[in-house]
């Protein structure tokens, strides 16, 4: 089994070094890394936007533009945080805590050039996982049938939107909200239209790009303008200054090795964010240092650790998206959302039926990722400019990105309508404290729970037992209640110290 | 500490999860609902509209007990709500009768003007860069299907 991964990687290599597909993937990259600069603008936002792009694309430069913009937004949104104490993109929050306070201490070059070897590292090691464990998973999940792939489904459900920040019921509302606005547009087993309130515009479904845009980006804007302010700094970085020394190479070896350790575990586990994957990374760093009173003051280690964890995470969570169809957090289910509107859906076949996306995608992480690394050296003077421009500019210029982004999905005016109202349906929600990730989720997955749950009781004529009469199915389903009493107990706990813990 | 404005968000919130599972789970059974061994299409919308509604009551429920730390900023900013919103309906109807060209100011103009802090020449001139980058970039570059000036 392990060469016919090397040969494939060795075959996706072939694929991803093609000129075309490298062309892509430096531009994903790069536009990525753009946008992640930018302050307020996420991988999730970056992603939506480009999306209509690779509509008319071949599947396997669009999958590698997407997954480059993802990573690439990712270096950038390190950069606000290090340089500029701007949390751009919620996991990198925590690096503002000690790369900050660095950057004062003029070693801001420094802990970026760490940073950056330390997510290579970590991007590289959670590539071979990829590689090695994806064809065992895929050897078990051939076996699954309609059953097993709704158990499966219904754990990533609970655990994505539950695991995360925030109250977990307020998850799960969120998730079932997703699901119900999945269910737009025409049944496919009955020809049935629902929810489609008598527009034709709806009978194929909501628009995944203007549902996306609506809840991350505009609703974003409606939240932020004239409340949050950005400020911004002046910070000058040289190419000179990114070298570190012996002694920092020394310092930030061990917390790499054990971010990355930490990452690649939340990777392999559904549904935990990469915000919290950061926090436990900072907080095992705090609590194994000898000399934990530095961190909040500039602890190299505090931000190395987290920032590889970031990234061994954000490989390990291609596994399940890739290799069973079900996506980890709301830019895995994105990802999804663009293969499946390619016409590949993800899963156990999709090795075997399309070697060129799969293999390709991994090799042209590890190349895309070399590209940035010699990208952000000469550009870094160029991101800090970036970094400088003003909200107030910024949001009117993306809103207009956004309505053009959004009307090129299939030239009608009607979706840009769409994003306005999930914009205002977002705004509000994320104002009455409901997460968003959730929603995207549960209206990625949706149609298949569905198709799924209905399939499974069809074939055990009606018999809800069957989900535990598989056994495969059973772990699932039994996963899924651990995790529920688990929140309630949890619910209980901080209720009877007075308060939730978020 | 104890906010009235911290425990109301919950019982807004579970309220308002409480009517849309409902609706959706009346929607729901105006289609056909069918048996668990041969579902119709209503089934799975109005089992989800029922546990959404059943979520929400718990959130408003939980409300009571919650203490959450308020923010002293008033949820939602006028100004800006309008120059948003308006921007971008400015867009959908300029875009409808009078082109890529119009419809690009309005909307970089409109939700320019919404941020307290940009005057009416910046958000001008803005605007005007870019309705350049809209005819060369996405309608000269990449061919959009909206011409830059039509009428109806």
């Amino acid at each position: 089994m392990i060469e016919q991964s090397l040969a494939g990687l060795w075959y996706g290599f072939g694929v991803a070094l093609e000129h075309h597909n490298l062309m892509w993937s430096l531009f994903g990259v790069l536009v990525g890394n753009v946008i992640g600069v930018l302050p307020g603008m996420g991988p999730l936002s970056a992603i939506s936007i480009l999306l209509p792009l690779t509509f008319g694309m071949h599947p396997v430069p669009a999958i590698l533009m997407l997954a480059g913009i993802f990573y690439g937004s990712q270096y950038g949104g390190a950069i606000g945080a290090i340089l500029l104490n701007l949390p751009c993109h919620p996991p990198h929050a925590v690096a503002c805590l000690d790369g900050y306070p660095l950057t004062k201490q003029g070693k801001g070059g420094k802990v970026l050039g760490l940073t950056m070897l330390a997510s290579f590292f970590a991007a590289s090691f959670g590539i071979v996982v990829m590689i090695f464990f994806s064809p065992l998973l895929v050897a078990v999940a051939f076996k699954f049938g309609p059953t097993e792939v709704f158990s499966v489904m219904l754990l990533g459900l609970l655990a994505g939107s539950t695991m995360s920040r925030g109250s977990p019921l307020k998850g799960v509302a969120m998730m079932l909200l997703g699901l119900l606005s999945g269910v737009t547009g025409t049944d496919v087993n009955s020809g049935v239209m629902r929810f489609t309130f008598g527009l034709p515009e709806l009978y194929d479904g909501i628009g995944l790009v203007a549902l996306a845009l609506g809840l991350f980006a505009v609703g974003d804007f409606l939240l932020n303008v004239n409340r949050v302010k950005y400020v911004t700094h002046n910070a000058r970085v040289r190419v000179r200054d990114m070298l570190p020394d012996k002694a920092e190479l020394k310092q930030s070896f061990m917390p790499m090795l054990r971010g990355t350790a930490i990452g690649t575990l939340f990777g392999a586990m559904p549904g935990t964010g990469p915000t919290i994957t950061t926090f436990i990374a900072y907080a095992f760093e705090r609590k194994v240092s000898k000399t934990p009173e530095r961190f909040g003051h500039g602890a190299i280690e505090g931000v190395v650790a987290p920032e590889a964890a970031n990234h061994s995470k954000t490989q390990v969570d291609f596994i399940p998206t890739m290799c069973l169809g079900i996506p980890g957090d709301a830019i895995m289910a994105l990802i999804l959302g663009a293969l499946m509107i390619q016409g590949i859906t993800p899963g156990p076949e999709l090795i075997t039926a399309h070697p060129d996306v799969f293999w390709g995608l991994i090799a042209s992480f590890w190349v895309g990722n070399v590209l940035l690394l010699l990208l952000n050296v000469p550009l870094i003077g160029i991101w800090v400019k970036l970094l400088q421009i003003p909200y107030r500019l910024l949001f009117p210029s993306a809103l207009f990105f956004i309505a053009v982004g959004v009307f090129s999905t299939d030239n009608s005016l009607f979706q840009i309508a769409e994003v306005l109202v999930f914009g205002v349906c977002g705004a509000v929600l994320a104002a009455l404290d409901f997460p968003m990730a959730p929603i995207l989720l549960g209206f990625v997955l949706g149609p298949m729970v569905e198709e799924n749950f209905r399939r499974a009781l069809v074939l055990s004529h009606g018999n809800m037992a069957v989900f535990m009469q598989h056994p495969i199915s059973a772990v699932f389903v039994t996963a899924s209640g651990a995790l529920i009493v688990f929140q309630i107990v949890s619910y209980i706990r901080s209720s009877r110290r007075g308060r939730i813990v978020y | 500490m104890h906010s009235l404005f911290s425990r109301n968000k919950d019982y807004y919130g579970g309220a308002l999860m409480i009517f849309i599972g409902l609706a959706a789970a009346y929607a729901g059974t105006r289609f056909q609902i069918g048996t668990l061994a041969r579902m119709g299409p209503g089934f799975f919308p109005t089992a989800v509209g029922a546990i959404l509604a059943a979520i929400g009551l718990a959130i408003a429920l939980g409300a009571s007990r919650a203490t959450v730390e308020t923010s002293e900023h008033p949820p939602f900013d006028l100004r800006a709500w309008c120059g948003i919103i308006g921007g971008v309906v400015a867009f959908v109807v300029l875009g409808k009768y009078g082109g890529l060209a119009p419809a690009t100011f309005a909307i970089v103009f409109i939700s320019a003007l919404g941020d307290k802090d940009n005057s009416l020449k910046q958000a001008f001139w803005l605007a005007a860069g870019m309705v350049v980058i809209a005819a060369a970039v996405f309608r000269w570059a990449l061919q959009l299907q909206l011409q830059l000036f039509h009428w109806g």
